[in-house]
């Protein structure tokens, strides 16, 4: 079952990924993260973070990707680009080297370490029918336990993007000279 | 048999960081090939995705919810880099509409 589920949403999340890099128009590379977005909730319910999987869902697929489609509608970029044409020629392959690179050396990296990462720790204590919100508890007394601090920075780090956003695509107003 | 099989190949943490590496092989790649902005911040999105799934994968395995405190952080940060980045993106669009990331590589007007 197990199984299952890991090799259904690893489906999911490769489908939209690569459908975001091909995909020629913007809508639907936004349409296909979407996809990729819900995939990585399923991997974190499966990892016992069913916090996170719910925030996942509210705040990229709910918040992000409608934040991205509402700019594109409203800059009219929702036409398709032309992937034919390619002004440097050495680019794209260049390209696909380098992303092959990164994922052997993270894959032989992950792989050489495999026994250190399955002999170390117990595993985090699994939420059970007595207790099913402990992941929340757990969650909540280290955020704003430990890391209370970070907490507070990222409060006025989401005020300055917002107070910095409002100022950047704010038109200035011609001044309107009076008839005298 | 089918069932065996099925529950010798439980997915491991390793099987988790190998996914996390091709998503993020694959977001690297779309940085790297498209040049339309908007589709460029999609594929930093895919990245910071298979970061926090390792961070997620890393959590569970090792006993400790500060990865998942981790994720939780990287989630809000991306929201305000995706807000002044799209701020950024709109001010450059209304000034030269249609433009690609080859246009504004002068980074001024």
């Amino acid at each position: 079952m197990e199984l299952f589920v890991f090799v259904v949403a690893a489906a999911m999340i490769l489908a939209g990924a690569i459908g975001v890099v091909v995909r020629s128009h913007p809508v639907h590379a936004a349409l296909s993260l979407i996809l990729t977005l819900f995939g990585v909730a399923v991997m974190f319910v499966a990892q016992e973070a069913h916090f996170l999987a719910a925030v996942q869902v509210i705040v990229y697929a709910g918040a992000i990707v409608v934040l991205f489609l509402f700019v594109i509608m409203l800059l009219g970029v929702d036409r398709t680009e032309d992937m034919k044409t390619e002004p440097f020629k050495v680019q794209r392959p260049l390209a696909v080297i380098v992303g092959l690179g990164v994922i052997g050396l993270v894959t032989a990296a992950v792989v050489a370490s495999r026994d250190v990462v399955s002999s170390r720790g117990s595993g985090l204590v699994t939420p059970d029918m007595a207790d099913p919100d402990s992941n929340i508890r757990q969650l909540s007394r280290s955020v704003f336990g430990n890391y209370v601090v970070a907490f507070e920075v990222t409060s006025v780090l989401l005020v300055v993007a917002v107070v910095g956003t409002v100022l950047l695509t704010r038109r200035v107003k011609p001044v309107v000279k009076e008839a005298s | 048999m089918m069932s065996t099989l099925m529950s010798a190949a439980t997915p491991t943490t390793t099987w988790y960081l190998v996914l996390s590496a091709v998503l993020f092989g694959i977001g690297t790649v779309g940085v790297l090939v498209r040049r339309n902005p908007l589709v460029m911040f999609m594929c930093i999105e895919l990245m910071l995705n298979a970061v926090n799934l390792s961070f997620v994968a890393f959590a569970k395995r090792l006993g400790d919810i500060g990865g998942q405190t981790t994720v939780f952080f990287v989630m809000v940060v991306a929201a305000a880099e995706v807000v002044v980045g799209l701020g950024i993106i709109v001010s450059i669009m209304r000034k030269r509409p249609g433009a690609n990331v080859d246009d504004i590589s002068a980074l001024k007007g």
